[in-house]
């Protein structure tokens, strides 16, 4: 009884350790404690990642601006033994300079910022009206196809924005004219596709320049940037979408490069690369101007995981669901008295579904599994040892994800490509389980204990999912104690499991 | 027919669930650090002998691959024998040699196998095809049983064996497992072997459940389950009740079987044993358990395992009237 009353103790503190966090956050640091009424607030971050070279190091990147609808604010630039300043350019674009004297090794340099909708205001233009670049030389037979399509769109168009549309749509056409054809030819790429319909626009003396950004709602690691046409229609810039046609910066695009501008410039440094995160964060609306404004004063929001990098805050935005998972597993074992394989394979499984979507995810763990165990079962004929046997099991795994990557892309079934996202080690660990426990225990057991695993990683792939419960543990991850206390009474609990009311049923007849 | 009772009912019928079981049972009564000696059959057997418990006799073990050179002139004068992995578990890779045939050895099948099929076997073993975990093991070869007539007409082709739970020295409760053609010869009951709850006082047939569903006859020999009395009772009960002193189990399954000479063996002992005793008795641990806490509070020394066998086999003396209201 001794080890009980310590057991209650823990989960008192720990209770009121998660708890008591969790409420004064909220009540006096005013963190919401639902999603709801939310404005969505993007955390962009750029890295920029070069080799140093022992030499002073200047490093510069161009920054993002604001639209008519977007507003940039709370940029940090986190990068420990470099001085950072913010440089004007003639071009009245903001350039951060990050330098240094000396650099060795690979060096990371951040740049982080928030994102809000809003009115912002644009860079301004100068006020000259711009020039039309010279105009570029195409050869023959290029020269031709560019002087037909341009009077074919000339005569197809009343301005300078419908003479690109226009434009746009031939070079797009699903069944392109001859013209087109022959300008297309060695043209590779989107990027390569939108220089030429800079070129033509040029020839047709518009006054064009490339727009690059990031569309804000491609949630995610390693963005990257989208290219866009703007064209000066005698008034005012416009972008223009070399894709579709669409005039109009989207709502949700935030402009980071134009013209022929640097993106990024490493002097003193090589190799160097740039990725761009991206992560939204629901916010309510009314609270954010609070916890900005409380920021500096409040210790435990400076030690909030808001303050880590990006891509920090996406890796920990998934590990903060694993101890939900868990949770789930041990009520469905402990309570419910559902088996699984392994005890936590689910909650990996749960995980891959987050990539794979649920439905796609289950279609492709039961034909994992199911061609696995065929192929095991005929492994277990040839006698091998434990080791080499896994081994084997592994390769056959592996080479299934490569067939059915294969298949599916040729049968233009996408989905079936998240199928890399199942950790296969751990698929190779429950295919060589259940087979094992065919041979000892039957189907009948292996479908009891597989259909336990996978509805145990269905049930926790919607919890883990489940928008309020994601953003509360993100918000408050001291909540991860009152997880730990529940858990810990579940480890104490010596009374029945549901499914042991049906296996004991016969006794209370007696 | 899908019934559910509610915990209460389980809980005035007894019924000790698995969570019980995992955290009363075993982690309160069962250190860690004593489960080699139950895991590892090699290690029993020899805390066996120590303790003055009746085993199957052991011939000899093979250790190293090298060893199996010496083995045919060791198993040269041995009509019978049985080869088991030291580490395995429910029963796998056992082989039975009833006789021979020639060069040929007879399985207890009926089957053959040359020389060359039991060194490869024992290969197998010694690399731990057999072991939990695939951990390297070594291979005991035993005097093989012959088993007592009594359960001849209760067991399709697989070894019948008797299952006693041991509370803190205590016999508890006991059953024996009757394999079917359902359950493919073996003892599992979840495979669909047969499970014949026996009076603890008196090693007679209470209750018989196949699939958890009471049954009366044995469904491949017809044989009435009821029927069965266990002989040599009282000393099998002594025999469970000192296999606690050599472990230093607090929960404790011993399997036993029944010599026609030598009377009953202990096989095998588990530190996890399963709650499917209380489906075949038709009835609950708990209140026994409590029973043997409140006996042991009221004692003013450790009783010797004579004693705690006697005080079992007249404590849990109520066969006669659940059969009554039943």
């Amino acid at each position: 009884m001794h080890s009980r009353l310590q057991l209650y103790l823990w989960m008192a503190v720990l209770l009121m350790l998660g708890l008591g966090a969790a409420a004064y956050k909220h009540w006096e640091l005013g963190f919401p404690l639902v999603p709801g009424k939310t404005q969505t607030v993007w955390t962009v971050e750029a890295r920029i990642e070069f080799e140093g070279t022992d030499r002073p190091v200047k490093a510069s990147l161009n920054l993002p601006d604001d639209t008519e609808n977007l507003v940039v604010v709370e940029s940090v630039a986190a990068s420990p033994g470099y001085g950072f300043e913010l440089m004007k350019s003639k071009e009245h674009e903001v350039r951060g300079v990050w330098s240094a004297r000396q650099s060795k090794d690979t060096q990371t340099l951040y740049y982080k910022t928030n994102v809000y909708r809003g009115k912002g205001k644009p860079p301004e233009e100068p006020k000259k009206k711009p020039k039309p670049a010279d105009k570029p030389v195409f050869t023959e037979p290029k020269a031709t196809a560019a002087n037909a399509l341009l009077e074919d769109a000339y005569r197809h168009s009343a301005d300078a924005e419908t003479l690109a549309i226009r434009m746009i749509e031939q070079l797009n056409a699903e069944k392109p004219e001859d013209n087109v054809r022959i300008l297309l030819q060695g043209i590779k790429g989107r990027s390569q596709k939108n220089q030429l319909t800079v070129e033509l626009l040029r020839s047709a003396e518009i006054p064009v320049r490339l727009l690059r950004g990031i569309e804000l709602t491609d949630i995610g690691r390693r963005q990257n940037l989208q290219e866009l046409i703007e064209l000066y229609n005698g008034d005012q810039w416009i972008a223009i979408d070399p894709r579709s046609g669409e005039l109009g910066l989207s709502e949700t695009f935030l402009p980071w490069q134009r013209g022929d501008q640097w993106l990024m410039q490493v002097e003193g440094g090589k190799d160097s690369s740039l990725s761009f995160s991206v992560i939204a964060n629901e916010r309510a609306g009314r609270n954010v101007a609070i916890l900005l404004g409380r920021e500096e004063q409040a210790g435990i929001v400076d030690f909030s995981l808001f303050t880590l990098p990006v891509e920090v805050q996406n890796t920990f935005s998934i590990l903060l669901l694993i101890p939900i998972g868990a949770l789930v597993v041990v009520i469905l074992r402990n309570l419910v008295g559902i088996r699984t394989s392994g005890t936590f394979m689910p909650i990996l499984i749960a995980l891959a579904f987050l990539q794979t979507t649920l439905f796609v995810g289950i279609v492709l763990f039961v034909v994992v599994v199911g061609v696995g165990l065929m192929i095991r079962g005929y492994l277990s004929r040839l006698n091998l040892l434990l080791v080499p046997r896994l081994a084997a099991v592994l390769i056959v795994v592996i080479g299934l994800y490569v067939a059915l990557s294969i298949i599916g892309f040729k049968m233009g079934l996408m989905g079936v490509l998240s199928v890399t996202y199942f950790p296969m080690i751990i698929i190779a660990w429950t295919i060589e389980r259940m087979s094992v426990l065919w041979e000892e225990e039957g189907a009948r057991e292996v479908m009891i204990q597989g259909g336990g695993s996978l509805l145990t990683a269905i049930l926790a792939h919607l919890v883990m999912t489940e928008r309020h419960v994601a953003y509360l543990f993100f918000a408050f991850p001291e909540l991860l104690f009152v997880v730990l206390a529940i858990i810990l009474a579940i480890g104490q609990y010596t009374g029945y499991r549901l499914s042991e009311l049906r296996r004991f049923e016969p006794l209370t007849r007696y | 027919m899908f019934r559910i009772a509610t915990p209460g009912k389980l809980k005035r019928a007894g019924i000790s669930g698995m969570n019980r079981r995992n955290v009363e049972y075993i982690a309160q009564n069962n250190p860690r650090h004593h489960f080699p000696r139950v895991d590892d059959k090699l290690v029993t057997k020899q805390l066996a002998l120590h303790g003055g418990i009746a085993v199957p006799t052991l011939l000899g073990v093979v250790k190293y691959t090298g060893q199996i050179k010496r083995l045919p002139k060791f198993l040269e004068p041995l009509e019978q024998f049985v080869i088991k992995p030291s580490k395995g578990s429910s029963g796998k890779g056992i082989i039975v040699i009833v006789g021979r045939d020639g060069e040929r050895f007879v399985k207890s099948s009926g089957k053959t196998m040359t020389f060359h099929d039991i060194s490869r076997h024992i290969n197998n073993i010694l690399s731990g095809l057999f072991s939990l975990g695939g951990r390297p093991d070594v291979a005991m070869i035993e005097e093989m049983v012959r088993f007592a007539d009594v359960f001849e007409n209760f067991t399709y082709e697989g070894v019948p064996d008797i299952r006693v739970i041991v509370y803190k020295g205590y016999p508890v409760m006991a059953m024996a497992r009757l394999s079917t053609s359902a359950s493919d010869g073996k003892a599992n009951l979840h495979q669909g072997a047969i499970g014949v709850g026996l009076d603890i006082s008196t090693g007679r047939a209470l209750h018989a459940v196949q699939n958890a569903r009471p049954v009366e006859y044995h469904p491949d020999t017809g044989a009435r389950l009821k029927d069965i009395v266990v002989p040599q009772w009282d000393e099998l009960i002594r025999l469970a009740a000192n296999c606690h002193d050599v472990t230093e189990l607090g929960y404790l399954g011993a399997d036993i079987v029944l010599d026609k000479e030598r009377g009953p063996l202990i096989i095998e002992l588990n530190a996890r044993p399963g709650l499917a005793i209380q489906v075949a008795n038709g009835s609950g641990l708990k209140p026994r358990i409590e029973k043997i806490e409140h006996e042991i509070r009221g004692q003013l020394r450790r009783l010797s395992s004579e004693e705690r066998a006697a005080w079992s086999l007249q404590a849990f003396n109520y066969g006669e009237s659940e059969e009554d209201t039943g």
